[in-house]
């Protein structure tokens, strides 16, 4: 065979090797943390953790019971504060500010706030809220929560409906209905699946934020669903646990990890669904 | 709803003519009035939401600023050539030296780590892989991206950090022992907790943002510039490296200065396993502290100057992360309009 082939060829073999290395490199991370924290989530699950409170230091029973109602409350109200507020801007984008010379400017900043560190958010919430109310609160932590889920939901709202052919929109226009009720009952019904699969994907996200978290909401050993004041929630919970010198606490900390990785992972699979749903349509 | 039988109602006092047009004139105006509102209501409800996104940055601009003030005035410019961070001493002396130089240092391993990995599966997806398999892959790919940055550091925590500590640390620190610049690098003794092992969590974390914008990049790529490449006898390497890359050069590097920002202000997967050290030291098995790790661990329990000072740390933390994401989207957005002059 003529050298200079040969020696392309050798090279593209050890290129498709080292490709070949690097995706079973990430996949073999991907098993790897599943596996261990399915190995030692499932050994320390039980009806305890679903009716139990957390449990003091030292102890060798308890569950995560006033944490999982506090990570559900904070969850839902957050969404529920950010995703009609990203729901709504998402809708000024892609319906009324095609034009404007505003909705660039807003689209860049969302962009950004959609990656900026979520540690960040937790700072200026301790500034805007913790510290006026004069205290870590639920409320406090639903709000750092609400501030993640906007910019998701501005994102995918308003991609969804730039999805809704135009000519749906000049027909409702033609019949006389007024410009809201066209994008409320036309052009949200034609996207509503993009629209659900956006909140569910900004429900995942927040379902495991930890770091805004650490000092707004802080951490309650004890069941509490008043809102003003601090809250068990799992991943402030699993991060006090992972670093405390007790095995029962390590224990619970790895059962809470499986509980949350679920859930997001759940979340995540069904907004896939809805998601291809539509588009087989 | 009730808009909505107005509507219809309206239709029909249309078709109804003249005997009924007194009434109707009447009702129509008011439909028509309670349209307008309803659409006015709408429109700002919208658009309120839309300036509230610009006013959440605004905020959370001036309330970094704001209460990193006293740390501003107290230390000025110092504060960012001071290693030291001694929040009991008397008067308290905190600079940003180590978690600035924690921060830059372990994005850059994990970027170097990151990003010829992340690129490669990309490849591997788009050009390598059979069909059957490239869902399934890409797939488990995106959900790693999904799973909270708390299980990285768990992870490496209990399983990472003594793994390395037992075997990779050790065979560096063998082979470079002695070796002049090197050997300081990778010296000292193999610790739980070190630097280098926050890198490499963070480098599995962001490895999937790569992937995923890599992959969705390189499916841009006309086939028929691939389809020319191959036919005039170009192996797979040379198409990607001739072909691809030249075509998605700056779509890459724009998700690789997303994930940079990942990676900078990356928070939970880092604080259990970098040993949140205040020093800086040549060797990258010692424990350090990146910025985030030091909010995360110290603002619960802070007051006054050491408060102010970790706002101060969390401000320049966003305007860095600030510049690297604008530069990221700026690229990608002249990607966007590329690919939409050409469709």
């Amino acid at each position: 065979m003529n050298p200079i082939y040969a020696s392309r060829r050798r090279r593209d073999i050890v290129v498709r090797a080292l490709c070949f290395a690097a995706a079973a490199f990430g996949v073999t991370w991907l098993a790897l943390i599943l596996f261990t924290l399915f190995y030692n989530g499932l050994a320390g699950m039980s009806w305890q953790i679903f009716t139990q409170n957390t449990p003091p230091p030292g102890a060798s029973e308890g569950g995560l019971s006033n944490a999982i109602v506090g990570s559900l409350i904070m969850t839902v109200i957050g969404v529920g504060v950010g995703a009609p507020v990203g729901m709504f801007a998402g809708t000024y984008l892609a319906e009324y500010g095609r034009h404007d010379r505003l909705s660039p400017v807003i689209r860049f900043i969302n962009d950004i706030l959609l990656s900026a560190p979520s540690i960040i958010i937790g700072l200026f919430i301790y500034g805007a809220v913790v510290v006026p109310m004069g205290g870590f609160s639920a409320l406090a932590g639903s709000l750092a929560l609400a501030v993640i889920v906007i910019p998701v939901v501005v994102r995918t709202t308003e991609d969804m409906l730039m999805l809704v052919p135009n000519p749906l929109r000049e027909a409702a226009s033609a019949l006389g209905l007024p410009r809201s009720l066209v994008i409320r009952r036309i052009a949200y019904r034609a996207a509503r699946a993009g629209l659900i699969t956006g909140v569910l994907l900004a429900t995942a996200r927040v379902a495991g934020e930890t770091a805004p978290l650490l000092f707004t909401a802080l951490s309650n050993q004890f069941f509490s669903v008043d809102l003003t004041h601090t809250i068990a929630n799992l991943p402030v919970t699993i991060n006090n646990f992972v670093q405390s010198p007790y095995a029962y606490w390590k224990q619970l900390a790895w059962s809470g990890a499986l509980l949350i990785t679920l859930a997001v992972l759940a979340l995540n699979i069904g907004a896939r669904l809805i998601g291809s749903e539509r588009t087989a349509k | 709803m009730r808009s909505g039988k107005q509507g219809t109602s309206v239709a029909e006092m249309a078709f109804h003519g003249s005997a009924m047009e007194q009434a109707g004139s009447h009702d129509r105006a008011r439909a028509l009035n309670a349209f307008r509102l309803g659409d006015r209501a709408f429109y700002w409800i919208t658009r309120i939401s839309a300036i509230l996104v610009l006013l959440l940055l605004g905020g959370i601009i001036v309330s970094l600023i704001v209460g990193s003030w006293p740390a501003i005035v107290e230390f000025g410019s110092a504060f960012l050539t001071t290693q030291r961070w001694a929040p009991s001493a008397e008067p308290p002396v905190l600079g940003a030296l180590s978690p600035l130089y924690g921060t830059i240092l372990t994005s850059a391993i994990a970027m170097a780590i990151a990003i010829p990995v992340g690129i490669g599966i990309a490849v591997f997806l788009t050009e390598l892989c059979p069909l059957w398999a490239r869902r399934p892959i890409g797939m488990a790919i995106e959900l790693l991206a999904g799973i909270p940055s708390i299980i990285y550091g768990m992870w490496g925590f209990f399983i990472l950090g003594p793994f390395l500590a037992n075997t990779v640390q050790p065979f560096f620190i063998d082979l470079f022992a002695g070796v002049p610049v090197l050997g300081s690098i990778f010296g000292g003794p193999p610790s739980y907790l070190s630097l280098f092992n926050a890198s490499l969590i963070l480098a599995i974390m962001v490895l999937p943002f790569i992937t995923a914008i890599s992959r969705d990049v390189f499916a841009t790529v006309p086939p028929v510039l691939k389809e020319a490449a191959y036919g005039v006898g170009c192996t797979t390497w040379e198409v990607v490296r001739h072909v691809v890359l030249p075509y998605t050069r700056v779509g890459v590097i724009g998700g690789v200065m997303l994930a940079l920002g990942r990676a900078l202000g990356e928070t939970m997967a880092v604080t259990f396993i970098i040993g949140n050290s205040f020093r800086i030291t040549p060797s990258i098995f010692a424990p350090g502290t990146t910025i985030s790790a030091a909010i995360a661990s110290e603002f619960a329990e802070s007051d006054g100057l050491h408060q102010s000072s970790l706002m101060l740390l969390g401000l320049l933390l966003f305007v860095l992360t600030f510049f690297v994401l604008a530069a990221a989207r700026l690229m990608l957005l002249r990607l966007e309009k590329k690919a939409g002059k050409q469709a």
